[in-house]
Formats: C-alpha cells, sequence, structure tokens
C-alpha cells in the first residue's frame, strides 16, 4: 500500500479500479468515437496502454491531457451519457483541456469525475493497471494494490 | 455561496450568489473553478474579439445544445460578436459519395439547430466560420496587447505570439462562456511572467525551412513550453509582412498541434522579441539547435498510416489552418506553373485548397485568378480539412496534405509543398 497526497481540483471520496497511462491522454481520440455509440471503450489508436480498452466509470492514472483544445467539452458531454471516468489522477499539473471537461460536466450537468493533480512522477512509476485505488476529498490517493477474492492486496 | 480562493468584485460575488440568475451564475462558477485550477487570482476584462472554436453540431453532444438552450433561455449572449471555427462538411465544393455523405449527415445531423444556437447567442454572421478568423477579410482582428480568451489552438498562438495579443490556450465552451461575462481568469500568457521563454532554439538550416516540419521539430521538443527562436531572421528577414504572416501561421499551427506550443518569439520580428530581445528568456533556458539533419530526423520520424503504403491519394487537402488570400494565390500560380511545365491541363488528384468564406469571396472577386484555378481542376472550400477526416467513409482513404496540424490529427500523409505539388500533377512518386 502507498500513499500519495496532490491538489484537489474536484474533490469526493471514493475507492476504484485503475486504468494507466504513462502518455498524454488525448480526450478527443478516447472519447469521439464513443460519443456517437455509447461505448465507454477508448479509441485512442495512438495511446497503446489504453486502446480498446475500459474507461468508463474507472480510475484513470494519467501525466496529463493532451489534443485538440475541444476536447474539454468532449469529456463533459462524456460525462454526460456516462462513458468518462470515475476519476482522473494526474502525475502533473492539471491541464486546461480537462479542467474544463471537468468543471464543465459538474457545473452544468451535475456529473462528477473526481480530479487530482500533482501527484508526482513517483506516483505514475508506483501504479499499476488494475490495481484498487482509494482517494479522499482532501486529495489523498491511497494505492491498494490488486483486488484477490475481493480482497485488495 | 462557494469558498472560493480568487478574489472577486462585489458584482462577481453577487453573480455567484444568484443574483442575476442561475444560468449566469453557472457562467461564472465555471470561469471562476476554471481559473482557480491554474493559480488565477483575479478576473480581468476581455477587450479584444471573441473566438469560439466549437463549431460542429455532433451527435453526442446534447449536454453542450442542453447548456447552450440555458443560456439562451436566460437572454445571454457574448459582449461582442464572435467568429467561429469551419463548418465541418461541405458537399457543395468536395467531390463526395454517397456513404460518406450519409455518415456525415448522421454524424452532424444538429449542425443546423447548432448555428441557430450559435447565432442567438451572438454569431457575428453566417460566413463567420474560420479557425483563422484573425484574417483581415473576415475581419476579427486582435491587436497588440488586447486581453482574449481563445481556445483553438493556432488562432491562439497566431494572436499571441504574432500580433502580441494576450489569450490562455483555454478549451472549448471556457471561451464562449468568458465571451459571455466579458472576463477571462488571470494567468499564464496573460501575465508578463507567462509569456518568458524557456527555450532558445537556434534554427541553422542552409535554406528556409518548411514552416509546418519546423514548427513540427520546435513542437515536440519544447511541448507546451514558450521558445525563443534565432535565425529565421537571416533566412526571411525581419519585416512581418504577409508573406512572414504565412509562414509564422503554419509554423505555429504545427507547434500547437505537434506540441502544445501557445506563444513564441522571433528574433527581430514578433513584437516582443523585437522590443525585449533575448531579456525574454528566463535564467536556466535550454537550446535546442535545429539544422538540416535535425529536420531530415523528424521528417522520418512520421508514421504513415494509410493500410496501402503505395496508393494513389484520393484527395489532396491544402489549408490547415486555413489559407490566406495571398497563399491561394500563391498555391494557384504554383499549381498553374508547374501544369504548363509538365504540360497538363488539370491535376492528377483532386486537390482542395480551404479558406474562410470571407478570403474565398475575396479570391473569387478576382475573375481571372479564380478561372484559371477552376480550369486547373482545383477547388477551393470553407470547410475543416480534420473535421472532413472525421468521418471514417473519408478517413479510410489515402488522403495527402501538406498540413502538420492535419498529419497530427488524422490519417493523411504528409509532404513538403515542393513534393505536394509534383504529386497533384504528375502523380505519386512514392
Amino acid at each position: 500500500m502507498k500513499t500519495f497526497t496532490g491538489r484537489v481540483v474536484l474533490g469526493g471520496n471514493l475507492t476504484g479500479e485503475t486504468v494507466v497511462t504513462r502518455q498524454g491522454f488525448n480526450t478527443l481520440a478516447t472519447f469521439f468515437r464513443g460519443l456517437t455509440t455509447g461505448s465507454s471503450i477508448c479509441n485512442d489508436q495512438n495511446n497503446p496502454d489504453l486502446y480498446k480498452k475500459e474507461i468508463g466509470e474507472k480510475i484513470v492514472c494519467l501525466p496529463k491531457t493532451i489534443g485538440s483544445t475541444t476536447g474539454g467539452m468532449i469529456l463533459q458531454c462524456a460525462a454526460d451519457v456516462g462513458i468518462a471516468p470515475a476519476a482522473m489522477l494526474y502525475a502533473d499539473h492539471i491541464d486546461s483541456i480537462s479542467a474544463a471537461g471537468i468543471i464543465l460536466a459538474e457545473v452544468w450537468n451535475g456529473k462528477k469525475i473526481v480530479a487530482i493533480d500533482q501527484l508526482g512522477d513517483e506516483f505514475l512509476e508506483a501504479v499499476q493497471e488494475g490495481q484498487q485505488i482509494e482517494i479522499k476529498d482532501d486529495g489523498t490517493v491511497i494505492v491498494l494494490g490488486f483486488e484477490v477474492e475481493g480482497q485488495a492486496q | 455561496m462557494n469558498n472560493y480562493k480568487m478574489q472577486l468584485t462585489q458584482e462577481e460575488k453577487d453573480i455567484l450568489d444568484g443574483k442575476q440568475g442561475e444560468a449566469m451564475q453557472k457562467v461564472l462558477k465555471s470561469i471562476v473553478l476554471f481559473g482557480e485550477a491554474f493559480g488565477a487570482k483575479r478576473l480581468v476584462p476581455i477587450d479584444g474579439p471573441i473566438h469560439v472554436v466549437t463549431s460542429f453540431g455532433m451527435t453526442g453532444f446534447d449536454a453542450v445544445f442542453n447548456m447552450m438552450d440555458e443560456l439562451i433561455g436566460a437572454g445571454l449572449k457574448t459582449k461582442e460578436p464572435f467568429t467561429v471555427d469551419p463548418r465541418p462538411v461541405d458537399f457543395e465544393n468536395i467531390e463526395t459519395t454517397e456513404a460518406s455523405k450519409k455518415v456525415s449527415l448522421d454524424l452532424y445531423q444538429h449542425q443546423e439547430q447548432y448555428e441557430e444556437q450559435l447565432q442567438k447567442l451572438g454569431l457575428k454572421d453566417k460566413d463567420a466560420f474560420s479557425c483563422a478568423a484573425y484574417m483581415k477579410e473576415v475581419g476579427n482582428v486582435p491587436e497588440r496587447g488586447q486581453v482574449l480568451s481563445w481556445a483553438e489552438s493556432s488562432a491562439v498562438v497566431f494572436a499571441n505570439s504574432v500580433i502580441g495579443a494576450k489569450s490562455n490556450r483555454n478549451s472549448g465552451i471556457i471561451e464562449l462562456l468568458c465571451g459571455i461575462l466579458g472576463k477571462t481568469p488571470e494567468f499564464g500568457f496573460l501575465t508578463e511572467e507567462g509569456r518568458k521563454a524557456k527555450w532558445l532554439v537556434e534554427v541553422k538550416t542552409s535554406k528556409t525551412p518548411n514552416p509546418m516540419l519546423l514548427g513540427s521539430a520546435i513542437g515536440m521538443k519544447v511541448v507546451e513550453d514558450t521558445p525563443y527562436i534565432t535565425g529565421l531572421d537571416k533566412l526571411l528577414g525581419n519585416e512581418l509582412n504577409n508573406t512572414m504572416k504565412d509562414f509564422l501561421k503554419d509554423m505555429g499551427a504545427a507547434t500547437a498541434s505537434n506540441g502544445a506550443v501557445g506563444l513564441y518569439h522571433i528574433e527581430n520580428v514578433t513584437p516582443e522579441a523585437v522590443d525585449q530581445g533575448r531579456d525574454l528568456l528566463v535564467e536556466g533556458y535550454q537550446t535546442y539547435v535545429i539544422d538540416d539533419e535535425e529536420l531530415n530526423k523528424v521528417m522520418a520520424s512520421y508514421p504513415v498510416l494509410w493500410d496501402d503504403m503505395s496508393a494513389e491519394p484520393a484527395f489532396c487537402f491544402i489549408g490547415c489552418p486555413h489559407l490566406s488570400l495571398n497563399q491561394i494565390y500563391t498555391w494557384n500560380d504554383n499549381i498553374d506553373l508547374t501544369l504548363k511545365k509538365a504540360g497538363k491541363e488539370k491535376v492528377s488528384i483532386r486537390t482542395i485548397l480551404s479558406a474562410a468564406p470571407d478570403v474565398i469571396s475575396k479570391f473569387k472577386e478576382d475573375e481571372k485568378a479564380y478561372e484559371t484555378l477552376i480550369n486547373n481542376g482545383v477547388s477551393l472550400s470553407f470547410t475543416c480539412p480534420v473535421m472532413y477526416m472525421n468521418n471514417p467513409e473519408n478517413s479510410k482513404n489515402p488522403i495527402i496534405t501538406n498540413s502538420n496540424k492535419m498529419r497530427t490529427y488524422s490519417t493523411a500523409r504528409f509532404f513538403l509543398d515542393q513534393e505536394v505539388l509534383n504529386i497533384i500533377v504528375n502523380g505519386k512518386n512514392y
């Protein structure tokens, strides 16, 4: 179990399973097709860490988001149709694309994507795909480990 | 009221308390939370033109359409008329298969409804669709020092760097909400410190480099930092004329798409570099040298995403970002000259030059030049080549382009301008 502390962009308490990208998360490429099909599978073929993986309701661990500046509204719409992650944990400072998407979804659509940023490179080095993570609303992020028979290890 | 960290005026506090209605409360709350995420201490008035990036009424955008309805229902609109990015489809000027048309009509089935919403929120006019709305023909031109809140990445980097206006690289919708409020959070490129350069980029090529290739190299290296670029004045001169602006428009678009650059300084050329010179460099800046070998390496690094690497191109798109009037004339002249040299009457590849509706109208006023363009088999379109490629029926075709932005966001294959000319006139040579 490892604990990290970041800055709360949009706080909340939740526990969930990780998907991890070591490269920038392209919001537009990830969700563009899903907005028309309702699928929460990542569609970004330039991201081998996430391509074709389930993103919806997961905790996405990432450096930051990249890509088109339309990405904020894409993330807002993804949250609205229920294909967005439950939380996004950023190693770096949050970028303007995902900050906008997360805030617009919360303010206009009442859909919360918990966001903690500035968790540091060591967070992204430590966390692995499929681990359970607990997030607290003060910005504490606890990497619990892999879930085995209902118990996190 | 939430416990906001930003310093707020009494009027802003009242808005957040709902005294100007729920929609305005949400507008300001979105902007304040966005600003606080970047450490903004206050909001500052926007005194330059407004431009919006989201121009497409796509399926799955109900959240945006509903938000627009809420804003319109509350009687809100932008403080000044705004321009918006290009329309996503152009059946009139781009030859389209029935299958492609069906997908586009389905994908953008809300376009008409969305454009009506844009008009009610303050759209300048029915032709105000361009990513390069800062062209004088379109008329949404900022002035040096003006505060903007733009999101179109190629326009932000042009306005900041070439004009010396001040805009952060915002996200879509946030810029529209700032346009309605008439204020934007003060951070990043709106501050003196935020406009300093962390990189010294020394251009040491043997000849003037292709702007899209140069911008790509810079963007991939500095990512989101600001570069101070030397050596270009030796190759291009130091006059900020139309040719220079076109070069910088295309170079900037590549820095912003291959990286996330929002501002660059060109020694002895761009306004702040002329005034402040190397004082713009931060202490401990990094250095990146670009020579012929480096550009060759960058060019060779681009993946080709075609299924058949030796396919004959179905289309060629030139104009991402939208072409200036000067660039349309240059391409028209070069295509005509190359055709004549080759003894051919028309281009071999269907070729689209993309530009703002107002720029196209201006070009068409020159009947002789327009006749040459049409006779040579070239089309003018107001659409966005990247959005054209969002249609899977279109993107499965082999498309070539001279745009490094289009290469980055689609399966289009990138060629340098001279190679593009040779291919569209003589057919593929690879």
